[in-house]
C-alpha cells in the first residue's frame, strides 16, 4: 500500500463522513436544544403519557422478542432433523417477511387475520388484530422466520464428527439436544434476542398501521403523531431523546447481528445427522414444520390472492409507482456513493481508530432512529420555510441513510478482498484515479456494488417511515399510497397496491439472489 | 476381525469397490492420495455410509445394516473428537453412557482411561483449554473405554508434529498390542504406516491397487499410482 493511495482513500472517505455526521447532527442537535429548553421551562419533562409510551414500547418488544425466540427454537431444531421436498422452497420462504415491504406484509396478516379475513369468516366471529395482541403477531411473524434462520445457520455448524460421534456413542435424542444442540444454540440466543428486540422496539409501519391511541403506541410512533398531528415539536424531542438512548443501547448490543436481517439463508445440504426418528417423533416434526410453514406461508398466499382479485386504481397506482421510482433510484444511488468510499477507507485504515470510527458511522443511522432524525430536519426545514419542497429531498436523504449500514455491510468484504489484490500491483504500475475505477475497481466489484445498490433501492421502494413522516398528498410512494388505503377501509383497492409492490420487490429479489450466488 | 465382501458403494458420480479381510489384532495402515476413498473405507466400516451391494463382517457378524452404535467399532476423527464445552473428564465418560449416569467403578475407569493416556493432571480442563495432542488423547482414551475390538483412525495425527505424531503411535501400538484390538489407521504419511503398521493398503480412485507388508508396499516400483503419490 502506498502513502498517496492511502491519503486519497482517506479524503475521499472525509466527504461522506462529513456528510452522515452532518446529517445526524441536522437531526439531533434542533431536537436536543429544545428538549433542553422545554425541560428548563416546565421543570418536567417526562410525563404520564411518555412514561405510558416507553412502558408499552418495552412492553410489546419484550413479549414479541420472548414470543419470536421461544417459537423459533422448536422450528429450527424441527428443520435441523427433517429433510423434505420443499425445504429449501420454505427457507426461501422464510426470509421473505422481512424481505418485502412491511406494509405489504401487513396487509397479509389483516387480509387473514382482520375483522372481514379469512379466518374471521371461517371460524364466523370477527377477530380483532389491532391493539398489543395484533402488533405481537405482526412482530412474531416478522420475527420467527428470522430468529429460526438464524438458529438453523448455528445448528448447522455443528462439526459432522459430532453427529458421527454421537451415533457411535448411541446418544439418545435428549442426548444429542443436551450435549449437541443446546450447546451450540445457547451462545447465539442473547445476540438474536437482542436484535429481534431492537427491530421491534424501532418498529414502525406495525404499530402505525395496526397498533394506535396512546394505549397502544411506541416511541418511534408517537414521535411521527407529536409531529404530524399535535404538532409539539417539545413533545417529539422528549420521545426522541428516550429512543435515542434506548436504540444506542440495543445496537451497542445487537449491531454485529444487524446485517442477518437483509442476508439470504445459505442453502446448503442438511448435514447427515446419522438419526433415525420413531414415527411418532416425525410425526411431531411434521406437525411443528408444517405449523410453521402455513403460519409465515398463508398471509404471504394471501398478499397474491387478494390482490388478484382486487380492482386495481391503475392512475393512482401507476402515478405512485413513478414517484417511488423518483424517490428510490436517488436514494439506492446516494447510499452506494456514501457507502463505497467508506468501504475503501475502512478497507486501507492503517489505524485501528480510524478504521473504527468509519465502522461507527455507518451505525450511527442505526443508533439514531428515523424518527429522531426526521424529528431535528422538520424542525429545520420548517423553521426556514422549506417543509414542503424540501420533503422528496429529505426522504431521499433519510432512504439513503437508512440503507448505509446494509450496504456498506454488502460492500465491505468484498471490497477488502479486492483492495487488498490489487493495491500493490496497481501501485507499482502507476494506476491510478478515474484509470483504476474504470479499469480495476468497477468490472472487479461490479457484483457486490450492483448487490448494495438493489439492497438500498429495495429498502427505499418498501420504506414507509420516512414517507409517512415527510410525506403529503402531492408526495405519495407505492407504500404511502398503501397505507393510505388502508386507513379509508379500501382494503380491496389497497390489495391491488400491495400486490405491485410486492411483485416489484420479488423482481428485486430474484436478481439479488442471482447476484449473491455469483458473487 | 474385518471383511469386506465385494462391497460396492456410490454416491453421486463417485464411486468405491472394496473386498479384503484383516484379522484380528493387525495393525494395518491405509494410504492414498485425497478423495482416493481412505474416508470412505473407514466410514462403511464403520457405519457413517452403507453401500449398495456387499457384506461386511466385522468379529465375524454380518454387520452390513447395523446402525453405527450396534457395531464393535470406535472411530478417531481428524477433529471435532471433544465436545467444546465439557471437560476433558466428561468428554471421555461419554465413551461409557451418554446420560452421564456413572456408577463408582464406571467413575474409575474413567480415571484409569484418563491416567493411562497421560490426561489426569487435565481432567478438569475443557478441549479449548489443552493442546490439539492432548485432545485426541481424550479420543484414544475414550476408545480405550468403550474397549471395542476394531479401531478406525482417520488421520488423527495429521495435524501434530513428527516427534509428538510418534509418541501417539507408540501409544496406540501398545494398547493394541495389550488388548489385540485391530487397528486401521488412515495416514497421509508413509512413515507413520512404516513406523505403525505391519501390513499397508494403497487407495486410489475408490479402489485398493495394492496391500501388502509395509516395506515390501513402499519398496514397489511398478505402480505408477504410487510412484505418483510418494513422488
Amino acid at each position: 500500500m502506498t502513502g498517496s493511495s492511502f491519503s486519497r482513500s482517506r479524503l475521499a472517505a472525509s466527504l461522506p463522513l462529513a456528510a452522515i455526521v452532518l446529517a445526524v447532527l441536522a437531526g439531533i442537535v434542533p431536537v436536543a436544544l429544545i428538549g433542553i429548553d422545554e425541560g428548563i421551562i416546565t421543570g418536567h419533562i417526562i410525563d404520564a403519557y411518555v412514561l405510558r409510551i416507553l412502558w408499552f414500547t418495552l412492553l410489546q418488544a419484550g413479549l414479541s422478542t420472548i414470543l419470536s425466540v421461544a417459537l423459533a427454537i422448536p422450528v429450527a431444531l424441527a428443520l435441523a432433523r427433517v429433510d423434505f421436498i420443499g425445504r429449501r422452497l420454505l427457507l426461501r420462504l422464510f426470509a421473505l417477511p422481512l424481505a418485502l415491504p412491511a406494509i405489504v406484509v401487513i396487509l397479509g396478516i389483516v387480509t387473514v387475520y382482520g375483522r372481514t379475513g379469512w379466518l374471521s369468516s371461517l371460524i364466523g366471529s370477527p377477530l380483532n388484530v389491532y391493539g398489543l395482541a395484533g402488533i405481537l403477531l405482526a412482530h412474531v411473524f416478522f420475527n420467527l422466520p428470522l430468529a429460526t434462520r438464524l438458529l438453523l445457520q448455528q445448528l448447522d455448524g455443528i462439526p459432522p464428527e459430532s453427529w458421527r460421534l454421537a451415533a457411535q456413542l448411541d446418544f439418545t435424542e435428549r442426548a444429542r439436544f443436551r450435549l449437541i444442540e443446546w450447546p451450540q444454540m445457547r451462545g447465539s440466543l442473547p445476540g438474536i434476542a437482542s436484535l429481534v428486540f431492537l427491530l421491534c422496539a424501532a418498529s414502525f409501519a406495525v404499530v402505525l398501521t395496526l397498533g394506535g391511541g396512546p394505549s397502544a403506541t411506541t416511541l418511534e410512533v408517537g414521535i411521527y403523531q407529536a409531529l404530524r398531528f399535535d404538532y409539539d415539536p417539545a413533545r417529539a424531542t422528549v420521545l426522541s431523546l428516550l429512543q435515542l438512548a434506548l436504540c444506542a443501547l440495543l445496537v451497542l448490543l445487537a449491531g454485529q447481528y444487524a446485517n442477518a436481517v437483509q442476508s439470504w439463508p445459505s442453502l446448503r445440504r442438511k448435514p447427515d445427522r446419522h438419526d433415525a426418528q420413531s414415527p411418532l417423533r416425525s410425526l411431531i416434526l411434521s406437525v411443528i414444520i408444517a405449523a410453521a410453514a402455513l403460519f409465515v406461508g398463508v398471509p404471504i398466499a394471501a398478499i397474491v390472492i387478494a390482490g388478484a382479485l382486487a380492482t386495481f386504481t391503475w392512475s393512482g397506482l401507476l402515478h405512485a409507482t413513478l414517484t417511488s421510482l423518483a424517490i428510490a433510484l436517488p436514494a439506492a444511488a446516494l447510499s452506494l456513493a456514501l457507502a463505497w468510499p467508506l468501504a475503501q477507507a475502512s478497507a486501507r485504515a492503517a489505524s485501528p481508530s480510524w478504521r473504527s470510527l468509519l465502522n461507527l458511522s455507518a451505525l450511527l443511522t442505526l443508533i439514531v432512529p428515523p424518527a429522531v432524525l426526521a424529528t431535528g430536519w422538520f424542525i429545520l426545514a420548517s423553521r426556514s420555510g422549506l417543509a414542503l419542497s424540501a420533503a422528496p429531498f429529505l426522504v431521499i436523504a433519510m432512504n439513503a441513510l437508512m440503507a448505509l449500514p446494509f450496504a456498506l455491510g454488502t460492500l465491505s468484504t468484498s471490497v477488502q478482498q479486492a483492495m487488498a489484490q490489487h493495491d500493490r500491483l496497481c501501485a507499482s504500475l502507476g494506476i491510478g484515479g478515474l484509470r483504476r475505477l474504470i479499469l480495476i475497481d468497477l468490472p472487479v466489484l461490479r457484483r457486490p456494488l450492483g448487490l448494495a445498490a438493489a439492497m438500498a433501492f429495495m429498502l427505499s421502494l418498501g420504506d414507509l417511515t420516512a414517507i409517512t413522516l415527510f410525506g403529503s398528498q402531492s408526495l405519495v410512494t407505492l407504500p404511502a399510497l398503501i397505507y393510505a388505503q388502508m386507513g379509508s377501509y379500501r382494503i380491496d383497492a389497497a390489495a391491488g397496491s400491495a400486490l405491485a409492490l410486492a411483485l416489484f420487490s420479488m423482481v428485486i429479489i430474484t436478481l439479488l439472489d442471482k447476484w449473491a450466488a455469483k458473487a | 476381525m474385518i471383511r469386506l465382501d465385494n462391497i460396492h458403494f456410490r454416491y453421486d458420480d463417485y464411486t468405491a469397490d472394496f473386498d479384503f479381510e484383516i484379522a484380528k489384532g493387525e495393525f494395518v495402515a491405509v494410504i492414498g492420495p485425497s478423495g482416493s476413498g481412505k474416508s470412505t473405507l473407514l466410514s462403511l466400516i464403520a457405519g457413517f455410509d452403507a453401500p449398495q451391494s456387499g457384506r461386511i463382517l466385522l468379529d465375524g457378524k454380518d454387520m452390513t445394516r447395523a446402525p453405527p452404535s450396534a457395531r464393535p467399532v470406535t472411530m478417531v476423527f481428524q477433529d471435532h473428537n471433544t465436545f467444546a464445552h465439557l471437560d476433558l473428564w466428561t468428554n471421555v465418560a461419554l465413551g461409557i453412557s451418554p446420560s452421564l449416569k456413572l456408577t463408582a467403578t464406571e467413575k474409575q475407569d474413567v480415571d484409569e482411561a484418563l491416567a493411562r493416556t497421560g490426561l489426569a493432571a487435565l481432567a478438569r480442563r475443557k478441549p479449548g483449554e489443552v493442546s490439539g495432542g492432548e485432545r485426541q488423547r481424550v479420543a484414544i482414551a475414550r476408545a480405550l473405554l468403550r474397549d471395542e475390538p476394531i479401531l478406525l483412525l482417520d488421520e488423527p495425527f495429521a495435524a501434530l508434529g513428527p516427534a509428538l505424531r510418534r509418541e501417539m503411535l507408540d501409544l496406540v501400538k501398545e494398547l493394541q498390542a495389550e488388548k489385540t484390538y485391530t487397528v486401521m489407521l488412515v495416514s497421509h504419511n508413509p512413515e507413520d504406516a512404516l513406523y505403525a503398521a505391519t501390513r499397508t493398503a494403497f487407495l486410489d480412485n475408490g479402489r485398493i491397487l495394492a496391500f501388502e507388508p509395509t516395506r515390501q508396499l513402499l519398496q514397489r516400483r511398478d505402480l505408477p499410482e504410487l510412484e505418483s503419490y510418494i513422488g
